[in-house]
């Protein structure tokens, strides 16, 4: 029943439209994988931090080392007999120089930088720890000791995550929109092309949706061919930067990689694409029939 | 059939191209409708295939008024009307097997039923050989033998003709207007505009004839079958 009643594949606005809805697809496809990124470097930090405290530990002035490390194993015997503490441990200096190094670079090491000693504690399952009193009995061996529960910390990058999902919804609608109007446009054009044909068919009884469904026939198409390339494209970028990332950036980001539903979802914007074009041309081809006799 | 009632036509905000058009055409009538070029003959004919609607009177097609049709009654209505345009408007890109075929698939015929009337039809007009030619590579005649075709395939209860032998020979032209004959015989009320006073004066069917947009001879029911 649907044949070629219309050329609209040779229609000059016609041919760039895999290219628009491609290009969509594409912006679409980078600011979602993005957003996978994001999340899941913040799920990791979370799943890092939460359930640890870190235990802050000042310098004790002119003391020797030896008494130093007694006050720091009385804090750590202190820490292990608290209900709720599983695991108390010491980081050492070479430790925490380690971790400094990719802020500070390795002269860190060698420079004369007054680093406090730092007690990394692991807390039961759902354990209540009442911090305010945990530092008020601990300050009594350790005097200006600090615990961090990493509180401020989780909180900043969730609301980071937050930030960055709101933004890529954003992005991720403006380039349906894009489209959407892109599809409109060669929709119009394609109805202006072929007026002639369009009024002939409509003159031999044909009814409004059967001209609509050429045109989405046609936009699903090349809407669909147009996201393949978009996402074809997109996946050789993100497997670009992804491969670059974990070069220059190896522990100063964390390395994430795309899971199973991140790459089905990825997978499933040419399809929408696809959808969107078809129902703009559907839309589109219906209001402006609409207004003819 | 056909009920036109005091009907004028203006397109946009111009003048009345048709002024106060009454006749009617009774089922199974086969009418000429001539005049001079301009006389609102090929408007008359819009009318009649819904391409336009009144400005003002009544028009009413097979018992129904046109005028408070709803945009969804139309593509019924006119599946019930063979158009021959004088200009053809065949589809370049379409052979002429569906240019023809195109009336029948928009009904929903079954594709064996399409090719089997299709093929008949068209051999039937002389192009048997050019079923799989496009219009660009037929002759201004062929083109025509096609758009005619085209316009009897469905068996329109309504066949409305604008100059439908002007680019063919006589022989030709002869063949066609048996054709419209034949269906005529069969049901079809035919309407052909035409400027052939021979044609006209040789087939001996009543006229309507139009000057200045209006309507000179006026076929009243009892006149008309």
């Amino acid at each position: 029943m649907l044949r070629n009643d219309l050329p609209l594949g040779a229609d000059a606005a016609a041919r760039f439209l895999p290219w628009i809805v491609g290009t969509m697809v594409y912006l679409a496809a980078l600011a979602l994988a993005s957003a996978f990124a994001v999340n899941l470097a913040i799920g990791s930090w979370r799943a890092d931090i939460t359930g640890e405290l870190t235990v802050e530990v000042p310098d004790f002035g002119d003391v020797a080392d030896t008494e130093r490390q007694a006050r720091l194993e009385a804090v750590v015997t202190d820490l292990l007999a608290i209900d709720g503490v599983e695991g108390a441990a010491l980081i050492g200096p070479e430790e925490v120089r380690r971790l400094l190094e990719p802020w500070l670079g390795p002269d860190a090491a060698a420079a004369d930088l007054p680093l406090p000693d730092l007690i990394a504690v692991t807390l039961a399952r759902d354990a209540a720890v009442d911090l305010p009193a945990l530092e008020a009995k601990l300050d009594e061996t350790a005097p200006g000791l600090r615990i961090d529960d990493h509180r401020g910390w989780i909180e900043r990058i969730d609301r980071i995550g937050t930030l960055v999902e709101l933004l890529t919804a954003a992005v991720v609608l403006l380039v349906a929109g894009a489209a959407a109007l892109a599809v409109v446009f060669v929709t119009r054009t394609g109805l202006d092309i072929h007026r002639q044909t369009v009024d002939l068919v409509h003159m031999l009884g044909a009814r409004d949706g059967y001209i609509a469904r050429l045109f989405e026939r046609h936009a699903l198409a090349f809407g669909f061919i147009g996201g393949i390339l978009g996402l074809a494209a997109a996946i050789a970028t993100i497997s670009a930067i992804g491969l670059a990332a974990s070069r220059a950036g190896a522990g100063l980001l964390p390395t994430v990689h795309l899971g199973l539903p991140h790459w089905v979802a990825l997978a499933c914007l040419p399809f929408a694409a696809a959808a969107v074009a078809m129902l703009t041309a559907r839309w589109t081809v219906l209001r402006t029939l609409s207004r003819g006799l | 059939m056909v009920l036109l009632e005091d009907v004028s036509v203006r397109y946009g905000t111009g003048p009345e191209v048709l002024h106060d058009i009454s006749f009617a055409l009774a089922p199974g009538s086969f009418h000429f409708l001539v005049g001079p070029s301009g006389a609102g003959k090929s408007t008359l004919l819009k009318l009649l295939h819904l391409a336009v609607r009144p400005s003002r009177g009544r028009l009413n097609l097979f018992g129904r008024d046109v005028n408070a049709l709803a945009r969804a009654d139309l593509p019924a209505m006119r599946r019930r009307i063979g158009v021959v345009f004088q200009e053809f408007r065949l589809i370049p890109h379409l052979s002429a097997f569906d240019n023809v075929a195109l009336p029948l698939r928009l009904a929903g015929a079954k594709g064996g039923e399409i090719r089997q009337h299709v093929t008949e039809l068209l051999q039937w007009v002389g192009l048997g050989d050019q079923i799989e030619t496009r219009p660009a590579r037929l002759s201004g005649g062929q083109q025509q033998r096609v758009a005619i075709a085209r316009a009897v395939i469905a068996r329109p209860s309504l066949l409305i003709a604008d100059e439908p032998t002007g680019n063919v020979d006589d022989r030709i032209a002869m063949r066609l207007m048996y054709l419209f004959e034949e269906l005529n015989k069969l049901g079809t009320t035919v309407l052909i505009a035409t400027h052939n006073e021979a044609l006209v004066n040789r087939f001996g069917h009543r006229q309507l004839r139009l000057d200045g947009g209006r309507l000179l001879t006026r076929p009243r029911p009892a006149e008309v079958g």
